[in-house]
């Protein structure tokens, strides 16, 4: 069998999410070369192992999320998993819708070992709970880059570049 | 002694007495601030004698929330932010940036400007790598290492202020182009770096490669297994140290490298000793590359004839020496909904920065300010992969391992 091209490559995992799991597919896309699919959050963590496992993605190369407030898309949220195969040079984006009402969707760190972190880190910037993530707190999300005690998900849309979650407790110091 | 333990640590912790210190369990706090951690990082390691039984990294020391302020800046802005996450080749993240977003537009740069950056790109990795391994020799006590290491970045640094202007916060790039051409006296200082830095680098090599302490206190240190390492999502000098031939350059060509004549660079064990001699090797392939594509130095423009893109010189904006055009090209492209306008759509674009893949992810909503701006540091996957190499060994092991990761806070927290 000879290397496929990234474009095959990424048609036949579309191919694959659609065969094996054909009511979580909501949607594919494709901008500047590169295509991606968009998947209901159910099942995230079959899909993406059967991603690995059959067309050897082995690398997650970045996990992260995006906020589609008020933009009419079909939920808030978006998980995007950036998945690379070294064996076949190429990537593919796997797009998880989560809603605003229950932000929940399952870990991905039996998958890969690079998950846990960029999911604290999504956690941190836009509230989704990674539900059995190996390194909860009681049960929550713990935060990783900013204070534990830090108010808001500064990521989120509706969290403003200055204002909210501001301090004012700082001393004031006055010259003369 | 009763010992404070962290409160969220899962450790188990016993009661320990002055007289059996090391026949028990201790937990030893390091970092943020030690010299040896070269940034801010921490890490509280569970002891037992001094063999590491479990550590927990602690990060977000340094976060600026670079991603946040990158969404409500247009992207000839956001170049800026990115000379601060990598502070050691800040040109490598301008340049990635630049890059993703031109892939995303479709724009293909000038020869001359591909040409220019790979020289940047690559005088950038090595002065990248140099402190890195001068950093890593000095841990283990060669400090000479570090000195000799911040004399050539030095020479890198004043190339870097005669073509930047800046020795840090370079923001070289534009979309579609760069900020100007080189000086003229570029080739020249470029040459006598690849004469300098050449020399300097197989000093260091003949200081290290057969030093018995370096020697002794590498080999086997810190080994992560390839399988580890992919699924960890090491990439760069860590992941070729553990044998697995993955560069961005050679698997995804970018700026012409495919057109370039240089090897991947790999080597067996994944220890300390690996990552030390990819480093090393890399930085004869980057002399090779720069070598080359001074030779090839093509003439002619090194921005793109789009007007909508790039931003007018001063001299075609202010008369005499320009005119109405060039202000109000100017003009248009500094008001809202003008100027750099990718169209909807999102894009993963990766370069290969000298810690690993540094990743942009983009999504526009066709405005001039990114929707979405995510920054895919390799020290963040890097790190994480930390405390995994770290158990089992011995804690003098710890700084050993910390230094050959090359960890970069900016990048690490951005």
């Amino acid at each position: 069998m000879s290397e496929p091209t990234e474009p095959d490559l990424q048609q036949r995992a579309e191919d694959l999410v659609r065969e094996r799991f054909h009511d979580q597919v909501v949607a594919v896309g494709v901008h500047a070369g590169q295509r991606w699919i968009e998947v209901r959050r159910d099942k995230i963590v079959e899909i993406l192992k059967t991603l690995r496992d059959q067309l050897k993605f082995e690398m997650l190369m970045d996990l992260t999320a995006v906020d589609w407030l008020n933009q009419g898309r079909l939920e808030r949220f978006t998980v995007v998993y950036e998945l690379f195969s070294l064996t076949h040079n190429g990537y593919y984006r796997v797009k998880a819708w989560v809603p605003e009402h229950e932000p929940e969707i399952d870990s991905a760190f039996e998958v890969w070992k690079a998950a846990p972190w960029a999911e604290r880190e999504v956690f941190d910037m836009y509230g989704l709970h990674f539900r059995n993530h190996p390194e909860l707190a009681d049960g929550r999300m713990r935060r990783i880059l900013l204070p534990d005690a830090y108010p808001g998900h500064p990521l989120r849309k509706d969290y403003p570049l200055e204002g909210f979650g501001e301090r004012y407790d700082f001393e004031v110091h006055r010259r003369g | 002694m009763a010992i404070q333990r962290p409160t969220r640590l899962p450790m188990e912790v016993e009661e320990q007495t002055e007289g059996d210190l090391g026949a028990k369990r201790m937990v030893v706090n390091f970092g943020p601030q030690h010299p040896a951690t070269h940034g801010t990082l921490r890490s509280i390691m569970e002891i037992e004698g001094e063999i590491v039984t479990a550590m927990e990294l602690e990060i977000g020391y340094l976060h600026t929330g670079f991603e946040k302020l990158g969404e409500y800046r247009t992207y000839n802005q956001t170049v800026t932010i990115t000379d601060r996450m990598n502070y050691l080749s800040p040109l490598c993240n301008n340049i990635g940036f630049s890059c993703a977003v031109e892939h995303m537009m479709g724009i293909e740069v000038t020869p001359r400007c591909a040409a220019i950056r790979v020289i940047m790109y690559e005088l950038s990795r090595i002065a990248d790598h140099i402190l890195g391994v001068g950093l890593q020799a000095m841990d283990l006590g060669a400090f000479s290492m570090m000195l000799w290491a911040f004399i050539e970045r030095e020479h890198l640094y004043d190339i870097f202020e005669e073509v930047t202007g800046a020795r840090l916060t370079t923001s070289y790039t534009r979309i579609g182009g760069l900020m100007h051409d080189v000086p003229p006296n570029f080739d020249a200082k470029v040459r006598e770096f690849l004469k300098t830095g050449h020399r300097t680098i197989g000093e260091m090599e003949a200081m290290l490669n057969d030093n018995k302490i370096f020697r002794d206190r590498t080999i086997g240190v810190n080994v992560i297994s390839a399988q580890d390492a992919i699924s960890y999502g090491l990439t760069g000098p860590l992941l070729r140290a553990c044998g697995v031939p993955y560069d961005v350059r050679k698997a995804r060509p970018y700026l012409g490298y495919d057109s370039y004549d240089w090897d991947l660079v790999t080597h067996e064990g994944g220890d300390v000793w690996a990552r030390y001699r990819v480093r090393v090797e890399e930085m004869y392939q980057s002399l090779r590359i720069i070598e080359q594509a001074l030779d090839r130095m093509p003439e002619g423009p090194i921005n793109v004839g789009d007007p909508e893109v790039i931003i007018p010189q001063k001299t075609a904006t202010n008369a005499p020496g320009g005119g109405m055009e060039g202000l109000i090209y100017h003009f248009k492209n500094y008001m809202f909904g003008h100027g750099v306008c990718p169209d909807p759509g999102e894009v993963y674009f990766a370069t290969e920065a000298p810690n690993g893949e540094l990743g942009y992810y983009l999504v526009s909503d066709g405005t001039q300010k990114a929707y979405r701006w995510r920054v895919r540091g390799p020290s963040f996957f890097n790190y994480q992969a930390f405390g995994e190499m770290c158990l089992g060994g011995s804690i003098s092991d710890v700084v050993s391992g910390l230094s050959s990761l090359n960890i970069i806070a900016g990048e690490l927290d951005r």
